[in-house]
């Protein structure tokens, strides 16, 4: 039996963006990427602005974005996707520019490029998907990963007295006169997954009006690093992820909240 | 009419590069560089041509910026010295493996570490053996006059474009410092979104408008496909062997010994070729233009001819292993070179010609050798 046998199209009453394309997902089954990775295709469809548009993939889960979102990607170097969109940006200022990027890459490796690119209030999008742990390389402590929460290089549990604390990046970059807009979000369930995407559409429309940077942080999970199962995760990534990286903005139209 | 100005080899290097109609540089100050981004900003190109000039976080970013403005098919470079080369050089095995034309400049300077500001020539294995991690090459030109800082501009991106590569112009802190006259090249305009769309359309990332999506990048997981990728970039540098090697001679038609030597130091062999003929002794001067493709054949050629080659280089010897595999032990080679910052003068080249290949050389010490064996 074919999928079109089980899924007919006049049943249909969701489907994916027609930007992503069909090549099958790569992330776990349960991971948020997927969600994150629709959501994002589907502002591009619904603004209009795909052909305008370059992505920047990372490294990390999200290494191969370029292969599941059919737009022009560049993949740049472990955490110098900013730097990548700088450039790109500067080049073809008329166009639509995101990175996609993890939290190691993001807020380890390329800590520097993040915080420069948010000031120089480059006119972009950010997506930043934090689930707190390195899920590619196999489950090792990330910048992210919370006090007390085991990893494979923190087996007894992260001691942010030799290890430090867990980075908030968008509060961090929030106060950085070159964001316009920072905001924490996650896709969790459908009603978190319509205002990420909300989020997600505002950010863009930034980059169309020049406002300067948004900054789109999603919390997520990671079943297969966190050892739980997808509704283990969620539940985890609720009481715990939520706790200490509370949703919400945190800078809206240049204002901190 | 070219125009003739008095400057110093970075700013003639800046300068080439508006004129060459580059679209973006990104760069971070180092001495003794530093004139490179300082002349673009006093210039004002975004006026003048719309060439975007950003001054980066680090080298790091900067390579990035490059790698981010190559794939969309733009005409970019950056330029460092050695230690903010180190940095960069992740940076260009990405441009290397996702075959993306840029120009890399190095102003060479002494180390290792932080060594010093004054100049070097200690980068040669790190620009032409590779330098970063994987399987690829750098076309490398090494300019010899402030005029060749302004010439190989133009013809770097050539290179860089006609086969998708990260091309070096390998100078050092003598030809970048100095001040020479120099002719200009007229202003080539910069490349329109349309002619960029119709040029490169086949690879470069543009947005996704009238044909499929086009992605920068040198992941390969498959193991059969990335050997199959480095194959066809090997190609590319087998064709710039037959197409674009590049080297000059100077008195090599009588000459009985050779000295091989490029940038800085072949300048100061040019007249080290004049004080040994004084002396009467016949001497020749081969110059690699470009590191990489090596004029190898061009050398084996005149082992027929000369007694003995001197390479002669601002390091403890690093050229001077392939112009002894060019040679193919037909004579013997020898090095000479003053590192660290200190610049060799003509008379310690031509003393080096006569202690290490005419009087107690290499040639009765390596005879000396064979006979005590027997």
């Amino acid at each position: 039996m074919e999928v079109l046998d089980i899924i007919k199209p006049e049943n249909q009453v969701f489907c994916k963006s027609k930007l992503m394309s069909d090549n099958p997902l790569t992330y776990c089954p349960g991971c948020g990427h997927g969600t994150a990775h629709n959501l994002t295709m589907e502002v591009l469809e619904e603004m209009g602005i795909a052909e305008e548009t370059i992505g920047v993939a990372p490294v990390g889960c999200s290494v191969f974005a370029y292969d599941f979102m059919n737009i022009d990607m560049t993949q740049a170097a472990h955490g110098r996707a900013p730097a990548v969109a700088t450039a790109i940006t500067r080049c073809w200022p008329e166009k639509y520019v995101f990175t996609y990027q993890g939290d190691g890459d993001l807020a380890a490796i390329g800590t520097a490029e993040t915080i420069h690119t948010c000031n120089r209030g480059e006119n972009i999008v950010i997506i930043f998907v934090n689930n707190g742990i390195y899920g590619m390389t196999g489950g090792q402590m990330a910048p992210t990963t919370l006090e007390g929460m085991p990893s494979s290089t923190s087996p007894y549990g992260r001691d942010v007295k030799t290890m430090g604390s867990p980075l908030k990046m968008t509060e961090l970059v929030a106060n950085l006169p070159g964001v316009y807009y920072a905001t924490r979000q996650s896709v969790h369930t459908h009603k978190h997954a319509r205002k990420a995407k909300k989020a997600l559409k505002k950010a863009f429309e930034n980059t169309r009006l020049k406002k300067g940077l948004s900054f789109i942080e999603i919390v997520s999970n990671c079943n297969s690093g966190w050892k739980l199962n997808p509704n283990e995760a969620n539940k985890w990534m609720e009481e715990n992820m939520f706790a200490y990286f509370p949703l919400g903005d945190i800078k809206v139209d240049g204002n901190i909240k | 009419m070219s125009e003739l100005k008095l400057m110093k080899g970075n700013e003639a290097l800046a300068e080439a590069a508006i004129r060459a109609g580059a679209d973006a540089y990104f760069g971070y100050p180092i001495t003794p560089q530093s004139e490179v981004i300082e002349y673009l900003m006093r210039e004002r190109p975004e006026k003048r041509t719309g060439m975007v000039v950003l001054q980066a976080e680090s080298e790091v970013a900067a390579i990035n910026m490059v790698y981010g403005a190559a794939s969309t098919g733009k005409k970019v470079l950056t330029s460092s010295s050695s230690p903010g080369i180190s940095l960069k050089l992740e940076g260009v095995s990405y441009l290397a493996g996702a075959e993306l034309p840029a120009v890399i400049v190095n102003v060479v300077r002494a180390g290792p570490g932080l060594g010093t500001i004054q100049p070097g020539q200690a980068d040669y294995f790190q620009a032409v053996k590779g330098g970063g991690h994987g399987d690829y090459k750098l076309y490398v030109l090494a300019p010899s006059s402030v005029q060749e800082m302004s010439d190989f501009m133009g013809d770097a991106f050539d290179i860089a474009f006609k086969y998708k590569t990260p091309v070096m112009i390998l100078s050092d802190g003598l030809i970048g410092q100095m001040m020479e006259k120099v002719y200009l090249k007229d202003q080539v305009p910069r490349n329109t979104t349309e002619e960029i769309i119709e040029k490169y359309g086949d690879w470069a990332v543009t947005g996704k408008k009238n044909r499929s999506q086009n992605v920068a990048t040198s992941l390969d997981l498959l193991p059969e496909n990335l050997e199959k990728r480095i194959e066809r970039i090997y190609k590319k540098y087998d064709q710039m062997e037959k197409e674009d090697l590049r080297y000059e001679t100077f008195e090599c038609e009588d000459a009985e010994y050779l000295f091989v030597a490029y940038g800085s130091s072949a300048r100061i062999a040019q007249k080290a070729v004049q004080l040994a003929r004084e002396k009467g002794i016949k001497v020749g001067l081969l110059r690699p233009i470009t590191l990489f493709p090596f004029p190898k054949k061009q050398i084996l050629e005149l082992t027929d001819q000369v007694k003995g080659i001197l390479s002669v280089e601002l390091s403890t010897g690093q050229m001077v292993e392939d112009v002894q595999i060019a040679a193919q032990f037909r004579v013997p080679v020898e090095h000479f070179g003053r590192t660290g910052g200190v610049i060799h003068t003509p008379e310690e080249i031509v003393e080096a010609l006569e202690s290490k290949l005419i009087n107690n050389g290499s040639i009765r010490h390596h005879k000396t050798r064979e006979s005590s064996i027997l």
